[in-house]
């Protein structure tokens, strides 16, 4: 089963099972009568399901707790009973209160709001029968991509609808200011941690504990987000590791025989949320979560969003992951229940598992045609006549195919039709008129707008359009690494082209999902898909371009273009910063501030450079490639800038000069 | 049981040439399909057991129809020739030693009792075996024998009652030398008793039941019962680290002996007086125990003796579930008031044990046992499938029993369980000297099968039983096979700081090309398994060559180092050449 994470060399030969559409039967019967209906799940290995109180009592009379509490309760000297107290305090803020009730009046309201925003919710019902048999088998970790707040509700709703176990579910603190809202999926199963509680023992320990008894004893399956908050870009984020690691210790201390993590990639036509996120991204502050703020969301309702896919994936056996690679007898010497760190190989297991699971959710990401309209018309920003359009479409359509991607386009229906369907579907982003179309961005500023809000509006057309794109940036993330460092490289040598390869991968690791330590295995990922699409040849040595690969190359280059071009600003504007303790909070609004700059002047067309997502991203490689060091001083965090590192890497990002950082990894 | 002296220098004339203990106790499946356990010697012998054919039919998915018969006879034309050195066997008749080369002796002694050496057995598959057997009569023989092999450099491997399960008995293949079997079987007698301080002294090759019966007749005993005790001796419990179902009054073989003669090949360990304990530097029995056949032969050894006890009480405990028990096992211990002997089987080796139950006599027998299931599991609402039955052994005098049995009834209570009589628990114990006959049974048709043990931490058991079932039934299905095994642990020990636990499991290998491999692979993962879970290489059966892939993991580099700077210091050329441990 380890097999399942490393996927084959040829993606497009994997196999996928078909989808359902879920709502179909909701259309025809009652919903009254969905959300009455008996709901008894199969539960794991027969056991009967537990009561929400004496989950409480046992995370609270926990070996483990008990042992925190009496630490804590020794270092600042406050009484055990206090302590203790503290503890129950931190365990009701946290623990949800699952109640049927609940589940029913929500399947009820979902059931009119699903098929009112979308079309069709299509579903792999192969998946959610093999979820059902790993639940009975083994304690589950449900592992949802996560673009929207709709995940969570559509993987209960879908679980409550196929009479599955219902999910315990990881929520974000910020949900609990909607008092009623956040109360409701309390009850409904989600449980609430704080964003940030670092240094505090005591919350981690009951955290912990809480996860961990539910996991052992089977209590329900658990779901949470690796990418831990809502992508905003449409990409998949860099995995967080922290409750992977908690949830895979359980195995690793033997307390339980496996456990089997289920990743979930949940697609949207449309994303409730997209200008939303693109005004985030920008800037504009994320609108607190409150009550009557969703209340207002009420006018979203009447739009059309499409068909939603949800495609439950291969169950991965942590058993299988672990097996030779962490040793559990490490954990023989000391009693389980006192907390120690994870070995390294535990560490590197768990992280890379984090990656390996991301990349099995985007795989498996239901992807339609208008990603490729996006795409293309991203790269056109002055548009294009149609026909060009649906012929390009078309021949894209081919080589993501040929790439390996879960491409949901009709057969049997005419191009034309096909791509007209997603521009009508996106008609606020797309505008067609007189035979040609381009993305629907203001030209003029409207009366009253200034140069700077008309810029902004247009950032925000772009950066929606893009949140599509990036939908299937996975598919050719790889190829078009390579073709950007076919174009770099001084010769057509491989070991060249890798060093091109791999200084291009490393600078984007934060960008996009490639699994650290990866890179040999990306590259001959990339040469072969390349070869395979007939763009190049490769020999022994050497490794270029081929007759009719110009238009494959040209395209992937212009793929990764915007991020290219916005790290290079992103490497200007901290070379051309002259404050000298630049404070880490001000480097976004700065960074974009210069961007904005450069727009207004004409010198910078990439809107997405505009992007704080970006920004952040391009940060973090120039502080792992050393250009930019964080210092703390006090509780403040400022950038020391290393201008000519900075600047010598805009010249590689540019292609200006050859990429210098020799690279130690084999070929 | 009744006993049969297996002093003979021939005891592969009462004892299965390929398969476990006399040749005239066996089950099988009779002409009209019930279960029988054939002979005289056990309680069990000569009964029908009806409910057997079905379990075993359940249980494994075999059919009567479909047999594996061994090999009727030994057929001796296919044991390798002797390789003898021909002075030495010379010079072993000058010194009046008894020596053999009679291919029936050689091949009886080539083996121990692991699955794939009676495997290959019952298939006529003879490897390896020694080529000459010698017998000595008493300590100066093995110090002749020992200065002859090593003058004439011959590989000399101990053997006492033969029911290793380790592999120890193997001869290594790439042994070139002449290999010489050296049998202890003669050297059986006590040579006294003191009862001024309760000590025996007796020779090594004394077989466990034969020394039990021998001191009982002075109304001593040691109070050592290993499950093998009818076959297996002292020597052979002194060179594994041997256990005794009931420890807990007369404590482990380590507790038990007080002197140790060895003789190696750089002459005779022993201490030089009989104190109690002494503070002189690390206990040079210690290098002893344990060493199994790889330093030298344990020839005489001073043992604690108790006298007889007044009474004794079986009894047993039905729990609602494993859990329950294994904690209550827990409280147990941490009281410190063990019975004599307290062992918790699961539920799938109380059915087991159910399958074994004889034909009741009378039709009031089989009301009264209806009765105590409807109460159970209707009236007590037990689970049928969860619940675990615990069996216990009192021993002492009557008063004391009596107490101590309240004080463990009234703890169980504490887990659920329910007193469930003195007949469940005495037939539990009788079980365990017929049980060894039923892996033969199940080689008859295509089911085969081991048990191996462990000792864990108190906090680790349930997982550790939990996950090593599991990962049994995971490989077996991985590995092909067709119908999923049985896989079932009890806790057999209780120690302050943790448990014994044992581990039955077997499959029907039917369609399966190389059943021994997967049986190999499949036990090599569940030890794995045990070890990742925090369970120790081997609790009592030693580690042989069977386990010794896993002894540098288990005792540590330097820890390993020193045994074999021991190893290198007393038998620098490898006399003892088992190949065992190291």
């Amino acid at each position: 089963m380890a097999s399942v994470l490393y996927s084959p060399r040829d993606p497009g030969l994997k196999k996928r099972d078909e989808l359902e559409d879920m709502l179909e039967e909701r259309r025809r019967s009652s919903d009254a009568r969905h959300a009455l209906r008996c709901y008894a799940p199969a539960v794991y290995k027969g056991l009967a399901p537990r009561e929400v109180s004496a989950l409480r009592g046992a995370v609270l009379q926990s070996d483990a707790l008990q042992h925190v509490i009496g630490q804590v309760s020794a270092e600042c000297g406050e009484r055990r009973e206090l302590v203790q107290e503290e503890a129950a305090h931190l365990l009701d803020e946290m623990a949800h209160r699952l109640r049927l009730g609940t589940v029913r009046f929500f399947a009820y309201v979902l059931s009119k709001v699903f098929k009112t925003l979308f079309r069709s919710v299509r579903v792999n019902e192969e998946g959610v029968q093999r979820l059902q048999q790993a639940i009975q088998d083994h304690p589950v970790v449900l592992l949802p991509s996560h673009r929207s707040y709709m995940d969570f509700l559509m993987m209960s709703y879908i679980l409550y609808t196929y009479d599955l176990a219902l999910p315990v579910i990881a929520a974000g603190m910020d949900f609990m200011s909607m008092k009623v809202v956040g109360e409701m999926l309390r009850m409904s199963g989600a449980f609430f941690i704080r964003r940030s509680f670092g240094g505090d023992k005591l919350y981690w320990a009951v955290f912990s504990e809480y996860v961990k008894t539910m996991l052992r004893t089977g209590y329900a399956p658990i779901e949470f987000f690796l990418e831990g908050t809502r992508s905003r870009t449409g990409k998949s984020l860099t995995p967080k590791t922290g409750l992977l690691n908690i949830v895979m210790e359980p195995f690793f201390k033997g307390e339980v025989f496996d456990i089997h993590l289920v990743p979930v990639s949940i697609s949207y036509d449309r994303i409730l949320e997209e200008s939303l996120y693109a005004r985030e991204l920008l800037g504009v502050p994320k609108p607190k979560e409150t009550t009557s703020g969703l209340l207002k969301a009420r006018q979203i309702l009447r739009e059309d969003y499409g068909v939603m896919h949800v495609y439950f994936g291969h169950p991965v056996s942590v058993r299988s992951l672990a097996q030779g690679r962490v040793k559990r007898s490490q954990y023989n010497l000391v009693p389980r229940h006192i907390p120690q760190r994870p070995c390294l190989a535990a560490q590197a297991l768990v992280g890379e598992a984090a990656f390996r699971l991301v990349r099995l959710q985007e795989q498996a990401m239901v992807l339609r045609p208008w990603t490729l309209v996006a795409t293309l018309l991203l790269q056109n920003p002055d548009g294009m006549d149609l026909p060009v359009l649906e012929e390009q479409a078309a021949w894209l359509r081919r080589l993501a195919l040929s790439f390996g991607a879960f491409l949901d386009w009709p057969d049997c229906k005419p191009c034309r039709e096909v791509v007209g369907a997603g521009l009508a579907l996106h008609k606020n982003l797309a505008r067609v008129s007189g035979g040609r179309v381009r993305l629907a961005v203001a030209e003029t500023p409207g009366v009253g707008q200034t140069a700077e809000e008309l810029a902004f509006d247009r950032a925000v057309g772009v950066l929606s359009c893009a949140s599509y794109r990036n939908q299937i940036l996975h598919v050719f993330i790889r190829p078009a690494l390579l073709s950007v460092a076919l174009r770099t490289a001084n010769s057509s040598r491989k070991d060249e082209v890798y060093t091109c390869f791999n200084f291009l991968w490393t600078v984007f690791s934060n960008e996009f999902i490639l699994c650290p330590g990866a890179s040999v295995q990306d590259f001959e990922e990339a040469c072969y898909l390349l070869g395979k699409c007939c763009a190049v040849q490769e020999s022994q040595q050497d490794i270029v371009m081929s007759e009719g690969g110009h238009a494959t190359l040209a395209f992937l280059r212009a793929l990764l273009d915007p991020f290219l071009q916005g790290y290079q600003v992103v490497c200007q504007y901290l070379c051309k910063e002259t404050e000298e303790n630049l404070r880490e909070n001000k480097f976004v609004p700065a960074a974009r501030n210069f961007a904005l700059q450069l727009i207004l002047a004409g010198t910078l067309k990439c809107y997405e450079a505009l992007s704080s997502d970006l920004q952040k991203n391009a940060l973090a490689a120039l502080v792992q490639l050393e250009a930019v060091t964080k210092v703390k001083v006090g509780d403040q965090v400022t950038l020391k800038v290393n201008r000519r590192a900075a600047s010598s890497l805009e010249d590689m990002l540019g292609g200006r000069i050859p990429t210098q950082k020799p690279v130690h990894a084999r070929l | 049981i009744t006993s049969h002296h297996i002093t003979d220098s021939k005891p592969q004339d009462i004892m299965k040439w390929n398969g476990w203990g006399y040749s005239d106790s066996r089950f099988l499946f009779n002409k009209k399909g019930q279960g029988e356990f054939t002979g005289k010697r056990y309680r069990l012998s000569g009964m029908i057991l009806p409910s057997l054919k079905d379990w075993f039919e359940a249980t494994f998915g075999t059919s009567l129809q479909h047999k594996t018969p061994a090999t009727p006879t030994l057929n001796v034309s296919a044991v390798p020739p002797p390789n003898l050195v021909e002075p030495f066997v010379e010079e072993l008749k000058v010194a009046g030693v008894a020596a053999s080369h009679d291919p029936e002796g050689r091949v009886f002694r080539s083996h121990g009792h692991c699955l794939h050496e009676i495997f290959a057995l019952r298939e006529g598959r003879i490897g390896r075996v020694p080529d000459l057997v010698v017998w000595p009569n008493c300590h100066n023989d093995v110090v002749k024998i020992v200065e002859l092999a090593c003058k004439y450099n011959v590989c000399l491997m101990p053997y006492g009652g033969g029911t290793s399960v380790s592999s120890a008995l193997e001869c290594p293949l790439e042994e070139t030398r002449s290999v010489v079997s050296l049998d202890t079987s003669q050297m059986n007698r006590i040579l006294w008793i003191d009862e001024k301080n309760l000590t025996v002294h007796v020779e090594a090759g004394i077989i466990g039941q034969d020394l039990e019966r021998q001191l009982n007749e002075s109304g001593y005993c040691t109070g050592h019962e290993p499950d093998s005790m009818e076959f297996s001796s002292l020597g052979g419990w002194v060179a594994t680290r041997a256990s005794g179902m009931k420890k807990n009054i007369y404590g482990n073989i380590e507790d038990l002996v007080v002197h140790i003669k060895m003789v190696t090949p750089r002459g005779v360990i022993e201490k030089s007086c009989q104190g109690p304990r002494m503070s002189t530097g690390p206990d040079i029995h210690h290098f002893i125990m344990g060493s199994e056949g790889t330093l030298g032969v344990v020839t005489e050894v001073t043992m604690k003796i108790r006298p007889l006890p007044e009474y004794q009480k079986y009894g047993s405990i039905v729990f609602p579930n494993f859990q329950q028990g294994v904690s209550c096992l827990r409280e147990v211990a941490r009281q410190r008031c063990a019975p004599a002997s307290i062992r918790l089987m699961d539920n799938e080796q109380f059915q087991f044990g159910h399958a074994l139950k004889p034909q009741v006599s009378s039709i009031f027998t089989s009301f009264l046992d209806g009765l105590k299931k409807f109460y159970i599991t209707k009236f007590k609402g037990f689970e049928p499938h969860h619940l675990c039955v615990a069996t216990l052994l009192f021993e002492g005098d009557r008063e004391k029993v009596l107490q101590h049995e309240k004080q463990v009834y009234d703890i169980a209570a504490k887990f659920g369980g329910l007193a469930a009589g003195e007949d469940n628990g005495q037939r539990g114990y009788m079980l365990t000297f017929v049980i060894a006959y039923l892996r033969d049974l199940g080689m008859d048709y295509y089911v085969i099968g081991e048990s191996f043990e462990t000792s864990v931490p108190w906090d680790r058991v349930l997982d550790l039983c939990r996950n090593v079932k599991e990962r049994i039934v995971r490989e077996c299905k991985e590995r092909g096979v067709q119908f999923p095994p049985f896989s079932t642990c009890r806790v057999t020990q209780t120690y302050d700081a943790g448990a014994c636990v044992y581990f039955y499991f077997a499959f029907n290998y039917r369609g399966l090309a190389d059943p021994l491999h997967v049986y190999e692979r499949v036990e090599h993962e569940a030890r794995e398994e045990i070890l990742a879970n925090g369970g120790s290489l081997s609790h009592h059966h030693g580690v042989g060559k069977l386990r010794k892939e896993w002894m540098r993991e288990a005792v540590s580099t330097v820890g390993l180092g020193m045994l074999q700077s021991v190893k290198e210091y007393v038998d620098p050329n490898n006399i003892f050449g088992n190949r065992n441990l190291l």
